[in-house]
């Protein structure tokens, strides 16, 4: 099933609109059969890199090779790369069965064998019965999955999505973000998921490439990027992370780097605790407290001029407790194999 | 007292309504359809030929009338004429159109729109009388076909008895030329609203699908722009059926409606028949908007 050629490379890929360089000296790898997310804040290039895998924009220099082949001049109906766009796109002049096989119906495919395969399609995306519809007789949900249905039925070598469920309510979004990867590891392709949600490509991604001012800053696993941010901008992206450099980082790890800690990595106590061995503390006043149900976040204005976010779940404390914490005078402690330099060792 | 009609209208809507729609459905229901029945019941007087006067009793002898022969080449000349004239303004104003709603930068578009536009500014008379001139024997256009060497094409085109003339401006095919440039303005700004309202991503998801550009238009644009098309064909083709000053300009003096009705109610003095006339476009209108319909033309609507 797999294969050693990567299923899209880009080879020093620029794209300039302008003065504005949406893409500046891309180089990635994403492997085949991968469910692989470009991730980023808007008007980062992540969409832009999309948009020229699909053929819809050009690089203005270097080169995207599909499993191989340099496709970076070829135009959308001859690559083996289909779609799911941010606003699903559904032909509203054609009914549900139509939208899916339209990709069929293009390349002349019998009417009787479209019908056969759009229903199998809809199965495969759980609207049985479905074919009949009108596009705008359906909900947001329904929308996307036909979108789906239609990107697959061709079976692309590449799948690739736009923010596709940037438009449905969080519950249908999470239900989709599950059901869109068991999609992909039944189907065996290979998904490129563009998106501005960190947890989003966090709870789904193989791998992940973030992207900040039309460069790509970091490529890895969801657990890397996480734990391992390349940079205070990473580390601020994914996640919320707190940053510890000067003096302060001096005197808890013995280096003036810059440092970053995670929230929930850090644990809240009283002066009198003393730390274990391998801790690290610091002492601080919690200047603020904000009671969230699963967890309460503290702000606490650390000694050093550190503002750090800490987390803390709500196990025996009720929001009572939680919100007499401000303006107390609390220690923090973490492990020391939690704070990490910002770009690696 | 301002407040509590403002609080008094806030908590009565339909109210509200009655006073916005009041006035305009009194306007319409007064004035235009009033005047349309006035000129439907006339239809059903009918000329005393010998006195000239009117005779208000009800006959269905004036639409008779109608299928006379002369009357009848009337009709069919003038539907031909607003067909042709329709289908060559679809077939024009469908690529500028194209252009104008999904190529065009947002400045080049003002531009366009206000280049489209401009013609209906100025006075439609004054067009088509310097229209006359352009098609005139020594006008500027016999001068540019002859420049072409094309005059031998012209002669030949103005040798059929159906459509030619002793000269461009004399004959059909002049006027078949000026109601497209006159019309051509209804025909590009509803299919360009039309075409507007197409998102790219529809455009690129048929690419993206395997569809080439010629798929993508036959499949996607052409369907989805078609409302804008009939939209467009309902102006062009009824105020072709209706236009009289074009024709008294311009042509070989042969009948078209509008001239017919002009002539029948003014000089003749008989308003029986030109009303009976004016029904004829009407009759014909609903009958292409049914056809229209049946096509699919509002579905999208």
């Amino acid at each position: 099933m797999t294969n050693s050629t990567p299923a899209i490379k880009f080879e020093n890929v620029s794209r300039h609109f302008g003065e504005v360089k949406a893409v500046d000296q891309a180089n990635l790898e994403i492997r085949d059969g991968e469910f692989f997310s470009m991730l980023g804040p808007s008007g980062s290039g992540k969409t832009t890199c999309l948009r020229m895998i699909a053929g819809f924009d050009r690089p203005t220099s270097g080169q995207i090779f599909l499993y191989g082949q340099d496709v970076s001049d070829l135009p959308p109906y001859e690559r083996d790369v289909n779609t799911v766009f941010q606003d699903y796109a559904l032909f509203p002049h054609m009914n549900v069965a139509d939208n899916i096989a339209y990709g069929l119906m293009v390349k002349k495919v019998e009417k009787s064998e479209r019908m056969r395969r759009a229903e199998e399609m809809l199965d495969l995306v759980r609207l049985p019965g479905y074919g009949k519809r009108k596009p705008s007789q359906l909900s947001g949900g329904q929308r996307q999955r036909v979108a789906l249905a239609r990107a697959l039925i061709n079976h692309p070598k590449v799948l690739l999505l736009d923010e596709p469920l940037g438009a449905l309510d969080l519950k249908l979004r999470q239900q989709m973000q599950v059901e869109l990867k068991s999609i992909q590891q039944r189907v065996g392709i290979t998904f490129i998921f563009v998106t501005h949600d960190q947890e989003e490509a966090l709870t789904m991604s193989d791998r992940i490439a973030v992207f900040n001012e039309g460069k790509i800053v970091q490529v890895g696993t969801p657990a890397e990027i996480y734990e391992r941010p390349a940079s205070p901008f990473v580390a601020g992206f994914v996640g919320t992370s707190n940053l510890i450099s000067g003096n302060l980082a001096k005197r808890l790890t013995g280096s003036d780097k810059t440092f970053t800690i995670r929230p929930e990595k850090i644990h809240l106590s009283s002066l009198e605790t003393k730390p274990d061995t391998g801790m690290l503390s610091l002492d601080g006043i919690v200047r603020d407290v904000v009671y969230l149900g699963l967890f309460t976040r503290y702000l606490v204005e650390a000694e050093g001029g550190a503002d750090l976010v800490v987390v803390e779940q709500n196990l025996k404390t009720t929001s009572m407790d939680v919100m007499s914490a401000k303006g107390q005078k609390v220690r923090l402690f973490w492990h020391k194999d939690h704070i990490n330099p910002v770009g690696g060792e | 007292m301002l407040n509590r009609v403002s609080t008094y209208l806030y908590h009565h809507p339909r109210v509200v309504l009655g006073l916005l729609l009041g006035p305009p459905l009194v306007y319409m229901g007064v004035v235009y359809l009033g005047s349309l029945f006035n000129l439907l019941m006339y239809s059903f007087y009918y000329l005393e030929e010998f006195t000239g006067l009117i005779v208000k009793e009800f006959t269905l002898s004036t639409y008779a009338k109608l299928f006379e022969p002369a009357n009848r080449d009337i009709f069919i000349r003038t539907t031909i004429m607003a067909a042709a004239v329709t289908f060559a303004d679809a077939l024009i104003a469908f690529p500028l159109a194209y252009y104008t709603a999904k190529f065009a930068s947002p400045r080049l578009k003002t531009w366009l729109v206000i280049a489209i536009t401009i013609p209906l500014w100025s006075s439609y008379l004054v067009r088509v009388y310097a229209w006359k001139l352009i098609l005139a024997q020594e006008g500027i256009l016999s001068w540019f076909i002859n420049l072409l060497h094309l005059d031998g094409v012209l002669e030949w085109l103005l040798s059929f008895e159906s459509i030619g003339g002793s000269s461009l401006a004399l004959s059909p095919i002049g006027l078949f030329i000026v109601f497209v440039y006159i019309w051509l303005p209804y025909m590009i700004l509803p299919i360009q609203t039309s075409l507007e309202r197409v998102p790219k991503s529809l455009l690129e998801a048929s690419s993206d699908l395997g569809a080439k550009p010629l798929q993508t238009f036959r499949t996607v644009i052409l369907p989805l722009a078609f409302p804008g098309v009939v939209a467009g064909s309902i102006f062009t083709f009824s105020l072709t059926l209706g236009d009289f000053i074009a024709p008294i300009a311009l042509g070989n003096s042969k009948f078209f409606i509008g001239m017919a009705v002009y002539s029948y109610q003014g000089t003749a003095g008989n308003i029986p028949l030109a009303a009976a006339m004016t029904m004829g476009p009407i009759v014909i209108m609903i009958v292409y908007l049914l056809i229209a319909r049946k096509l699919g033309a509002f579905d999208a609507l």
